[in-house]
């Protein structure tokens, strides 16, 4: 066994590039859940997503074309769980596992002509002074566009959701949708833009799947990141932040159990494929030790449909 | 009760809508794993065979073909419907299908099933399968010729005999013409998934690989390696689009002539079942055209092994070759029997690594 053949600085590049598309989703889904709405249709939204994006790109010549075809895909699927769950006040869970079956199976039709088709390519973005800085410039600064765009969306989510009225007042409609009604707020208008936005960044992750990572369509290809998007939420425990930890935790499991195996080293795959999902449960019970909600930093209203009183 | 009366009507339907309505002799039947797709793959070299079969008797026959099927339960169903349907021939064409395939062949004995890739036959039940592992001795060839690093990467999908016998084929004749070679394999359990494949791919790059080899359907390795400035070996078809420049050749699956010669035996009544093991002489398992990135040297000795192995002068497994702990396999000159490729479950010396289990 050869561990000196395993080259850190392409483990990280390869894992940021494993991480992307499931930080888009995961940001997206995390506004959403701030608002107080569980949508659990993110693997449906991701896959219209890379279908939108993949054929959009094919037929336009232009992946940025594509990844806006990709949000906007995400956020039309999206708009269906919206007028559900905000309108006729439909259970949120079933809302959102039928918006996963959904999705996976449209994006199936709609991308039925597009198997074995090639997309357009998409540069890399080289930071121009950064890049050259010996390993830290390939690792860091030698990425596509989306890679910085979706660590930029960390930023200004945060910013967002923390600093200015409107980031406050999404929080405030998630705690306690019955207060921030009284005071004025108009909740089921502010969860409808919130799912919107979370339905295209997931289809963003989506996008970002079938034209850079892979680059390809082919039917079921997000296989599960949308639950992985999910898990992460949680065990960020509704931290922007701490996403970036999640992600590039998942990430890096994926990438290192490849090189381990590649050196020869004989590990249980199956094994390692549950390790995200069971780092999000023992996080959650480490942090509701105290058994409140509040503890763990879920969203008051989290789930529950705004019934208007008056 | 109710529900599954209605699905199986529904079913009933999509098996009826696909078939045409007219009076012909035969009808076949087809079902598949994965869809059908646009252009490669294991499931669309299938349906290949299943129009080969069209052209070739007219309206003698009439096929019709279920894809995206998945192994178990699901496939029991759609072959029953198929059978029930007035199907009188059935190609299930995945590994996975074999026990669906056992336990409706029980039921419709005058049926006629073909299975591929599987070991269990009865009188209905014929199997058929390719001898890939010869094609691999021909890209085991060119890769241990071609490569700088000496490393090749190897995407394998589950530890069946299947992908061990193309695993140890190749290396054997990669070994032969160089003897630094080594080979890095990484196990995606899995037979088609585009993300995992590529990741897989870039890390074989990564840590050194110059010649990719896969045993797994997408052609994500490919863009990959097209991407990256490597070489690589489509499987199952020709998957030039996907890497013009990275390509050298495929193994191509061509299950065409297979299919008509046995649709054939069924309309003039002498089919029965046998189990078929063909390769590169038939042309079942095929070598794509060689890319001219191939020095012409290579291309020549590369074409010479596959007429040698097609014609049976040159096995893929002729000894002396020992097993991965030192132990004597085959002892010189003596080449491999069907029993011990079809059960393979070892590496040949030589080869890092353990097989998971």
């Amino acid at each position: 066994m050869d561990f000196a053949s395993i080259d850190p600085t392409t483990v990280i590049y390869n894992l940021m590039i494993a991480a992307t598309p499931i930080l888009f989703a995961a940001l997206g889904e995390l506004v959403v859940e701030k608002s107080g709405v569980l949508n659990l249709g993110v693997e449906g939204m991701m896959i219209m997503g890379a279908i939108c994006g993949f054929a959009i790109s094919v037929e336009t010549g232009s992946s940025y074309v594509g990844f806006i075809a990709a949000a906007l895909g995400g956020a039309i699927l999206s708009i269906i769980f919206a007028i559900m769950t905000q309108y006729f006040l439909a259970n949120q869970v079933a809302s959102g596992l039928a918006l996963t079956l959904f999705g996976l199976g449209l994006a199936a039709l709609l991308g039925h002509s597009y198997t074995g088709q090639v997309p357009p390519e998409v540069s890399k973005l080289s930071v121009p002074v950064l890049s050259s800085i010996p390993i830290f410039g390939k690792m860091f600064f030698n990425h596509d566009f989306f890679v910085y765009c979706s660590l930029a969306l960390v930023f200004f989510i945060w910013f967002f959701l923390a600093k200015t009225r409107l980031g406050l007042i999404v929080q405030a409609v998630g705690e306690n949708h019955d207060s921030a009604h009284a005071i004025g707020y108009n909740v089921t208008k502010i969860r409808f833009f919130s799912i919107l936005f979370g339905g295209a960044l997931a289809g963003l992750g989506g996008g970002y799947l079938s034209l850079i990572r892979v680059p390809q369509w082919t039917e079921g290809m997000t296989a599960g990141a949308g639950w992985i998007a999910l898990a992460i939420v949680v065990f960020s425990t509704w931290q922007p932040w701490r996403l970036i930890l999640g992600a590039y935790i998942f990430g890096g499991i994926t990438i290192l159990q490849l090189n381990l195996q590649a050196i020869g080293v004989n590990i249980d795959v199956a094994l390692l494929s549950m390790t995200p999902y069971v780092v999000t449960i023992v996080a959650l019970v480490l942090m509701s030790v105290n058994r409140s909600k509040k503890s763990i930093g879920a969203p008051g209203s989290l789930g529950k449909s705004f019934i208007k009183v008056l | 009760m109710k529900i599954i009366k209605f699905l199986s009507l529904i079913s009933l339907f999509f098996v009826g809508v696909m078939s045409s309505v007219q009076a012909t002799e035969l009808k076949v039947g087809f079902i598949y794993v994965n869809p059908v797709g646009e252009n490669t793959g294991w499931d669309y070299q299938h349906d290949q065979g299943r129009k080969a079969v069209e052209n070739a008797y007219g309206n003698k026959v009439e096929t019709s073909y279920v894809e995206a099927v998945p192994e178990g339960a699901d496939a029991e169903r759609v072959m029953t419907q198929m059978a029930l349907s007035g199907h009188d021939m059935i190609f299930a064409t995945s590994f996975g299908f074999m026990d669906p395939v056992m336990n409706v062949a029980a039921k419709f004995p005058n049926v006629k099933f073909e299975h591929a890739t599987g070991y269990k036959r009865a009188d209905n039940v014929a199997t058929y399968s390719a001898r890939f592992y010869e094609g691999r001795s021909v890209i085991g060839h060119i890769a241990g010729r071609m490569t700088k690093t000496n490393t090749i990467g190897y995407i394998a999908s589950y530890p069946i005999p299947e992908v061990i016998r193309g695993i140890n084929s190749a290396y054997l004749a990669a070994k032969a013409v160089n003897p630094n070679i080594k080979f890095k394999i990484v196990w995606v359990f899995t037979w088609f998934d585009p993300a995992k494949e590529a990741d897989a791919a870039s890390t074989l790059i990564d840590q050194g690989a110059d010649m990719i080899m896969q045993h797994t359907d997408s052609t994500a390795a490919m863009t990959i390696a097209e991407e990256r400035g490597v070489y690589a070996f489509g499987q199952a078809s020709d998957m030039k689009k996907f890497g013009p420049r990275a390509q050298l050749t495929s193994i191509i699956d061509d299950w065409a002539p297979y299919y008509v010669e046995r649709v054939g035996k069924a309309l003039d009544g002498t089919w029965k079942s046998e189990d078929t093991w063909d390769g590169l002489a038939p042309g079942m398992a095929a070598i794509s055209d060689f890319s001219n990135e191939i020095p012409e040297t290579v291309r020549k000795e590369a074409q010479d092994l596959h007429d040698a192995i097609a014609s049976g002068t040159v096995h893929s497994f002729t000894g002396p070759i020992n097993k991965q702990d030192g132990s004597t396999w085959l002892a010189a000159g003596e080449t491999a029997d069907d029993g011990t490729l079809l059960g393979m479950n070892f590496y040949v010396e030589g080869i890092d690594g353990d097989i998971p289990q």
